[in-house]
C-alpha cells in the first residue's frame, strides 16, 4: 500500500503540519537561533521571534501578551494549570479542593487524581449524562468555601462532545473560584474573546491544528494565582522554567493565526463533511447494532463518533488500518490491553458497546471521497471481525 | 467477503502473511524472510496475559517485547498491531492448566496454546484480514507429500529446537495456510540471519518457561491460584500402604525417585498422582515401566490415521525431548478421539497430560494426549 493510498481520519490526534508553519519556523533554527534570554544581538533576535509569537497568540485569543505561557505540550499546560493553582491555594491557605468531570483527558484525570492520592487534596469528579454534558447545577452544588479550581474541558477528544465552559466558568466566578478549561481539542473551532469570558485559564496544543508538537500553550489570566511546577531560570515569567523552544512557539503562533483565520469557513465545511458521514454510517446497520457517541449537535464541527455492539474499537481499527483508513477507537488500545473506556463508561454506556468505539475526526485534507470510502469499507471491516467472532468464539 | 487492494498496472497482487511476533529471533527472522521473499506482511503480536503487578516479568508480551516487536516490524517496513487475547487465553490455557493440576495431570499448555491460541484463534484472526499465510517461528516443516495431493508435517531441520511435537494438532486446512520460515534452517543459522538482517535480536537467550508464570516456579504459581492443589497428603504404595507425607502433589514428577523422603529395601518412584484424595502413589520400577498406554483427543495430520481398524507401527514420542519408540496403535472409533498404544520396549516415566506424538521419521503423522492410569 503506497502513502497515498491511505486516507487520514485522525486529525483528533494530530494534523500534519501546515507548510507555511514550516516556512515561518525555519528561520528560527537556522539564524534566530540565540537563547532569547540572552542580552546580545543573537538573544535579541530570538526573543523578537518568541515575543511576536506571543503576542500573536494572545491577539487571537483576546488576551494580554504577558498572559500566555509557552509549554512543552498540551499535557504539561494541563498539568501546570493545576498542580500550580492547587500548590499556590495551599501555600495561601485559599483551600484544598478540586473538581473535575469524569470524562477529561488523562492529562487532567491523572493529574488531578495524583494531587488528591499522594497530596492531600480533595477530589470531586462531577456527574454527565448520556452525551457527557456537565450540568450547571451539578457544579454549583459542588462548590465548597475551599474550593479551589473546578477544570472542565472545552470538547471532549473521545466523543466529541462540547461542554458550555462559558455558562460552567459563570458558575465558577459567582463563587469566586478558579475555573480551567483545558481546550486542546476544541481551540480551532471557537471565536476566543478570554478578556470578556469566565475562563482563567486554558490549554491548548498547536499540533492539532497543523502546528508543531511539543509545544504548549497555557493562558494564565492576569493576578491568577499560580506557581511554577518547572522550576529554574525564570523563563515565561517565572511560570515555566527551561529555555523556550523559538522555532515551536513561532510555529505555534503562525498555526494559530492560520486556523483562526477562517473559522467560520473551515467549521461549516467541516460540519458539512461531518454531517453527512454521520447520516450515511448510521444507516448503514441497525439501530442496535451501531449508535452516535457523544452529543449529536453540540459538537465539535470535525468530530464524529460511534459505539458499535460487541466490537472492540482497538480491532476495527486495525482493519480499517489495513483498508487503508486511519482512525481511531478513541481509546488507549495500542498496547492491545483494552481496557473499558471511562468515558463510554461514563456517558452510560454498557459492556456490550463499552469496548472502544470508532472515532473519526476530519480536517482540512478531508473530502467527501474520503466518506465514500470509509463508508464503502467499513461493512467489510466489520463482516470480516463478526465472521472472525463467530468462528471462534461460537 | 470483498476486500480492495489496490494494484499498480504490472504489479501481481502480493500474496499476504500475518506474522505472529513475539519480540524474539525466531519469529523476527521467520518476519524478515516472508519480507525478503516478497509477501505482503503483517505483524500481530498477542497480548496473552497479564497479572496486575506482574506485567514486567511474564515471559511474554512485557512492555519491551511489545517494543522489541514493534521496532522490528518498523524496521523491515511492515504494519504492526497488538491484538489483545487475554480473556480467550485464560479461559482456555490457564484455567486448563489449573484444571488439569487439580486432576493430578501434568497438562502441556504448550499443545494446547497452539491447539486454542495460535492455530484456531490466531488463524482464525489471520484469515479475516484477509491473509493467504499465518507465519510463526516455529522449528518444524510443512511439506508436500509424495503424490503431491497432502500437506505433511516435518519435524524442523534443527533436532535440538524440533517443535513438531507441540504442533501434530495442525490439520490439512492448517497446512495449506501455514508457514514456518524458520524450520527448514538451524538455531545458529536464525541468529546469522538475524544478524544479516540487521535485527537487534541476535544476542537473546532462548525463552524456556511457561509464558504465564511471571518469572516463578510454575509450583508458586499453581499455589497462588488454586492453593487447594498444593497441599500435604499421603504417600500410599499401590497396595494402599502409608509410607510418607508428600509435601503437594505438583511438586512431583512421574518416575521421580530421589527427594521421596520414604525408605524401602526396593527402589521407590513416583507411580501416579490421585486427585481425589491427594495421594502420592509410589511403586517399584517395574510398575513405573509400561507396555500399554491409552491416550485421548488424537488428531491426524493427514485427516485420517494410517489405518483405521487394524493396530499400526509407528514411532511414538511421550515427551517433548524424547525420542519415538517404535508401538503398535490401535486407533478406536470412539468420540474421545482415543486409541491404544503398545510399545514394543516397555517405556518409563510416561505421564497423563502429555503429548503422545506419532512419528514416521520426520515426519509428524499426529498425536493425542496421554489419559489417566
Amino acid at each position: 500500500m503506497q502513502e497515498n493510498d491511505l486516507i487520514y481520519m485522525d486529525y483528533s490526534a494530530t494534523t500534519p503540519t501546515d507548510e507555511r508553519v514550516i516556512e515561518a519556523m525555519l528561520p528560527f533554527w537556522r539564524d534566530g537561533w540565540g537563547n532569547p534570554s540572552s542580552s546580545h544581538k543573537y538573544g535579541q533576535t530570538a526573543k523578537m521571534g518568541l515575543e511576536t509569537a506571543r503576542r500573536s497568540v494572545a491577539q487571537l485569543l483576546g488576551a494580554n501578551p504577558a498572559e500566555i505561557v509557552f509549554t512543552g505540550s498540551g499535557s504539561e499546560a494541563d498539568n501546570l494549570a493545576l498542580r500550580g493553582a492547587m500548590l499556590k491555594a495551599r501555600d495561601t491557605g485559599r483551600g484544598n479542593h478540586l473538581i473535575i468531570s469524569p470524562i477529561e483527558h488523562e492529562a487532567i484525570n491523572h493529574t488531578a487524581h495524583q494531587l488528591a492520592d499522594k497530596m492531600g487534596f480533595e477530589l470531586t469528579v462531577l456527574p454527565v449524562d448520556q452525551y457527557g454534558l456537565v450540568s450547571s447545577s451539578d457544579l454549583q452544588s459542588a462548590i465548597r468555601p475551599e474550593t479551589v479550581l473546578v477544570s472542565i474541558m472545552a470538547a471532549n477528544n473521545e466523543i466529541g462532545t462540547q461542554q458550555p465552559i462559558f455558562e460552567l466558568g459563570a458558575v465558577c466566578h459567582e463563587h469566586n473560584v478558579l475555573f480551567h478549561t483545558d481546550a486542546v481539542q476544541a481551540a480551532q473551532y471557537i471565536d476566543w474573546d478570554l478578556a470578556n469570558a469566565p475562563i482563567d485559564m486554558l490549554s491548548l496544543a498547536p499540533h492539532k491544528f497543523y502546528g508543531p508538537k511539543g509545544v504548549g500553550i497555557l493562558y494564565v489570566r492576569n493576578d491568577t494565582p499560580l506557581i511554577s511546577t518547572m522550576t529554574g531560570g525564570g523563563q515565561e515569567n517565572g511560570q515555566r522554567a527551561g529555555t523556550v523552544n523559538v522555532p515551536f512557539a513561532v510555529g505555534a503562533a503562525k498555526a494559530f493565526e492560520l486556523v483562526m483565520q477562517d473559522l467560520e469557513t473551515n467549521n461549516n465545511k467541516l460540519q458539512a463533511l461531518r454531517d453527512s458521514l454521520i447520516s450515511r454510517l448510521l444507516q448503514l446497520f441497525p439501530a442496535d447494532q451501531v449508535m452516535l457517541t457523544g452529543h449529536p449537535t453540540q459538537r465539535m464541527p470535525h468530530h464524529a463518533s460511534f459505539a458499535f455492539k460487541n466490537i472492540p474499537g482497538g480491532d476495527l481499527v486495525m482493519h480499517l488500518d489495513l483498508l487503508g483508513i486511519a482512525a481511531s477507537s478513541g481509546s488507549a488500545c495500542s498496547s492491545g490491553n483494552p481496557i473499558p473506556s471511562p468515558v463510554l463508561q461514563a456517558i452510560g454506556l454498557d459492556d456490550h458497546w463499552n469496548a472502544g468505539g470508532l472515532r473519526i475526526s476530519l480536517g482540512k485534507h478531508s473530502s467527501i471521497s474520503d466518506i465514500d470510502r470509509l463508508i464503502e469499507q467499513l461493512p467489510n471491516a466489520l463482516e470480516s471481525l463478526k465472521q472472525f467472532s463467530s468462528v471462534v468464539y461460537g | 467477503m470483498s476486500s480492495e487492494i489496490k494494484q499498480t498496472p504490472n504489479q501481481t497482487k502480493k500474496k499476504r502473511a500475518v506474522v505472529a511476533m513475539s519480540g524474539g529471533v525466531d519469529s523476527s527472522v521467520a518476519a524478515a524472510l516472508m519480507v525478503e521473499q516478497g509477501y505482503d506482511v503483517i505483524g500481530l503480536m498477542m497480548r496473552l496475559w497479564s497479572e496486575d503487578g506482574k506485567e514486567m516479568l511474564n515471559r511474554c508480551c512485557t512492555p519491551e517485547q511489545m517494543d522489541d516487536a514493534r521496532h522490528i516490524a518498523g524496521s523491515l517496513g511492515i504494519p504492526f498491531y497488538v491484538v489483545d487475547v487475554k480473556d480467550y487465553f485464560r479461559d482456555t490455557i490457564v484455567d486448563f492448566y489449573l484444571d488439569q493440576h487439580r486432576l493430578g495431570r501434568t497438562p502441556n499448555p504448550c499443545i494446547e496454546c497452539n491447539r486454542e491460541i495460535r492455530f484456531n484463534w490466531l488463524y482464525e484472526r489471520a484469515m479475516a484480514l484477509n491473509a493467504d499465510y499465518l507465519v510463526t517461528g516455529h522449528y518444524a516443516q510443512v511439506q508436500r507429500s509424495a503424490d503431491g495431493q497432502s500437506f505433511e508435517l516435518h519435524a524442523g531441520v534443527d533436532n535440538n529446537k524440533d517443535q513438531s511435537y507441540v504442533l501434530h494438532m495442525l490439520d490439512q486446512e492448517h497446512l495449506a495456510h501455514v508457514k514456518f520460515p524458520v524450520g527448514g534452517i538451524s538455531k545458529p543459522e536464525v541468529r546469522e540471519l538475524a544478524k544479516k538482517f540487521g535485527l537487534p535480536v541476535a544476542s537473546k537467550g532462548d525463552s524456556m518457561d511457561l509464558c504465564f508464570l511471571s518469572g516463578e516456579d510454575y509450583r508458586d504459581f499453581l499455589t497462588r491460584h488454586v492453593p487447594e492443589i498444593n497441599q500435604p497428603g499421603p504417600i500410599l504404595n499401590a497396595a494402599g500402604d502409608l509410607l510418607g507425607q508428600h509435601n503437594g502433589l505438583p511438586n512431583y514428577t512421574i518416575g521421580q525417585r530421589k527427594g521421596l523422603g520414604v525408605t524401602s529395601p526396593d527402589p521407590l518412584f513416583v507411580l501416579r498422582k490421585s486427585a481425589p484424595d491427594n495421594a502420592l502413589i509410589l511403586g517399584t520400577r517395574s510398575d513405573v515401566v509400561t507396555h500399554e498406554l491409552q491416550v485421548r483427543n488424537v488428531s491426524w495430520v493427514a485427516g485420517h490415521p494410517p489405518q483405521q481398524d487394524q493396530p499400526f507401527t509407528t514411532g511414538v514420542k511421550i515427551r517433548y525431548k524424547a525420542r519415538p519408540v517404535t508401538a503398535q496403535v490401535l486407533v478406536q472409533s470412539d468420540s474421545a478421539g482415543s486409541a491404544t498404544l503398545q510399545f514394543e520396549d516397555p517405556v518409563f516415566g510416561a505421564t497423563p497430560g502429555q503429548g503422545a506424538v506419532f512419528y514416521d521419521g520426520t515426519n509428524c503423522l499426529g498425536g493425542g494426549i496421554i489419559s489417566d492410569f
